[in-house]
């Protein structure tokens, strides 16, 4: 009965593994490499690439150097109503794209909750690179804080106590201890969030649209190329692939004295460990 | 002006932390079970911990509750070495020592770290990374030394040969140090004077000699080591007796009346196979329940009583673990106390 159950259990594995990966191959073997390649060198992949690296590199940047900080606040810290402030957080995780977008447009859009104002002053933000921007921010953000939170909350307490014992101001204990010791942590949160936000798709499309040079990211692009010329769709569906494959290896690499602290903590509903 | 100062109220969840102590520039070592509050003491003391209360360095306030006064951590001049030390493990043993101030080399020397100056703490021996802890926690030459429990992290094979090198670099240190342990062996080898905490407050201040000689209550009379043994105690003659539950009598040349306990230290104890035709001591018969060699002497517990005596004498008794054995004490070696409440 076991053997048969032991054979039973790796066929399912096998099944599953080849549901994953073959379709990811058949992105390569539908058209040959030499006309994938060829599929890059068109206007609208190149401008597609252009327009998802300078989104994602700036709002990337600014969830770094906001999200970073922020975390360590809230994931040092022990107050009322913390649990409700991380639900909060996480709340946008559980939204589908779709929703996201309605909800920037309405809050930023010309009629929106800001919009009027912003309007008045001459800012008019949807439909512009601005807004693809504050769309892969709004999906990164709930991502990289919940696990930048998580990775802070793993730093052990005393040691930052014995860096304050040291005369070491909030900013050195910061900046010498807490950062060096979540780096593990918070750069696989960057590296998932990154990679998130490269994918956007709903949110972007609804709140930015789709205007190839200007707003059409790669996950745009594959939509809008779908039914114009295939060959482009799957070259940047290979593209993609192929930066996932660099990302997985990227978080492999990290630093030895975190590393306990890495992927899981995307999955593991995060809990103050002090 | 009292180099440290401090009395303090610090409300823990079953009782509150009631301690005044001034320590000069000598090595004082607070002794207490676990729970008793002490590393929270040293905590609020460094200012990682809210207190109540005053703590005054030299002349300056670094706590006064009723002025409003509490500076943070980073500006009170304290070295604290904690439990399990805290080292940084991201950083070399030479950044560990820098981190305060720069400049450690004299230190590194000092401490005889210069050749592990570039290895990572996860490198280092117990005994290495608490050098480490000290050098770190001296190098900005702070007015105050705290210590969390420095031998506790130690095997028992290294604890000796660390305890001596510390108290050697404690009194070189030279400065007001506060060292909080539940052994009482430990505090008594690394402090001039050592107090007992227990519930969170000071139950006898005094050196170790006379925390031996004369112990305030049965409590910290077996921290020191002592045996205790509870029972009746009643006048008889020119001694007094006192009856334990198993019925046998002791006899002690100290006054008591009522519940009391007797106070004998191992050291006190000796042992033989029958009893020993003299009237002028104690004799307990028991079962041997342990032998553990300690250096060159033995540690025997017979049955309600440990005992210290030398290897040869344990070789010539023949004594082994099940076999029975009488402990015999003196009289005048037998101190009473009244039963704590």
């Amino acid at each position: 009965m076991k053997h048969a159950f032991t054979v039973t259990a790796v066929a399912a594995a096998t099944l599953a593994l080849a549901f994953l990966v073959v379709p990811v191959v058949a992105l390569f073997l539908r058209v040959p490499p030499r006309d994938l390649i060829h599929a890059l060198g068109t206007s609208a992949a190149q401008d597609a690439l252009v327009v998802s690296l300078k989104t994602s590199a700036i709002a990337h940047a600014a969830v770094l150097l906001v999200g970073t900080p922020a975390a360590y606040a809230i994931g040092r810290r022990r107050f009322r109503g913390r649990a409700l402030l991380l639900s909060l957080i996480e709340l946008p995780l559980v939204l589908p794209p779709a929703v996201a977008g309605i909800a920037l447009l309405v809050t930023f859009g010309r009629l929106g909750l800001l919009g009027g104002t912003m309007s008045a002053l001459g800012i008019d933000i949807a439909f512009t690179q601005v807004a693809v921007i504050l769309a892969v921010a709004f999906v990164e953000t709930p991502l990289y804080l919940r696990a930048a939170i998580a990775s802070f909350e793993g730093v052990d307490g005393t040691l930052l106590d014995a860096a304050r014992t040291l005369r070491a101001r909030p900013f050195r204990v910061f900046a010498r201890v807490a950062l060096p010791l979540a780096a593990g942590g918070l750069g696989a949160a960057s590296a998932l969030a990154l990679a998130r936000g490269l994918g956007e798709f709903g949110a972007t499309l609804l709140f930015a649209g789709s205007l190839q040079g200007v707003t059409q990211t790669l996950p745009l692009a594959v939509y809008a190329q779908f039914e114009l010329n295939l060959d482009t769709a799957l070259a940047i569906g290979a593209e993609f692939v192929v930066f996932g494959a660099v990302l997985l290896l990227a978080l492999k690499l990290i630093p030895g004295w975190t590393r306990s602290i890495s992927l899981w903590t995307f999955r593991s509903a995060s809990s103050p460990s002090t | 002006m009292d180099p440290l100062h401090f009395s303090l109220d610090i409300p823990l969840r079953e009782f509150a932390l009631d301690v005044e102590l001034t320590v000069g520039r000598e090595v004082v070592a607070l002794v207490g079970p676990s729970g008793a509050g002490k590393t929270t003491l040293l905590r609020a003391i460094a200012g990682l911990q809210p207190a109540f209360g005053r703590i005054s360095v030299e002349g300056d306030d670094w706590l006064d509750s009723a002025r409003g006064i509490d500076l943070p951590a980073e500006q009170r001049s304290v070295g604290l070495v904690f439990q399990e030390y805290a080292l940084f493990p991201h950083l070399t043993v030479r950044k560990n020592v820098e981190f305060g101030r720069k400049g450690g080399a004299a230190l590194l020397e000092r401490f005889g770290l210069a050749t592990l100056a570039d290895a990572k703490p996860r490198e280092l021996s117990g005994g290495e990374r608490q050098r480490v802890a000290l050098a770190r926690a001296l190098a900005p030459d702070p007015a105050v030394l705290l210590l969390d429990e420095p031998l506790s992290a130690l095997d028992a094979h290294t604890r000796g040969e660390v305890r001596a090198e510390l108290q050697q670099l404690l009194r070189e240190a030279d400065r007001p140090t506060l060292v909080v342990t539940h052994d009482f062996e430990d505090a008594a080898t690394l402090a001039t004077q050592v107090g007992v905490v227990v519930q969170g407050r000071l139950r006898q201040l005094g050196t170790p000699a006379e925390l031996v000689a004369s112990p305030a209550d049965p409590f910290v009379a077996s921290l020191t080591g002592a045996n205790v043994l509870r029972g009746r105690a009643r006048r008889a003659q020119e001694l007094t007796e006192l009856e334990l539950p198993t019925g046998e009598l002791i006899r002690s040349t100290d006054p008591a009346e009522g519940d009391a306990v007797a106070i004998v230290y191992p050291w006190e104890v000796t042992l033989s196979r029958t009893p020993p035709d003299d009237s002028a001591q104690n004799h307990i018969a028991g079962v041997v329940a342990s032998l553990v060699p300690v250096g060159n002497r033995v540690r025997a517990r017979v049955g309600p009583l440990t005992a210290e005596i030398t290897t040869d004498s344990s070789e010539r008794l023949g004594l082994q673990v099940g076999g029975t054995a009488v402990a015999s004490f003196k009289a005048t070696a037998t101190r009473l106390l009244p039963e704590a409440r």
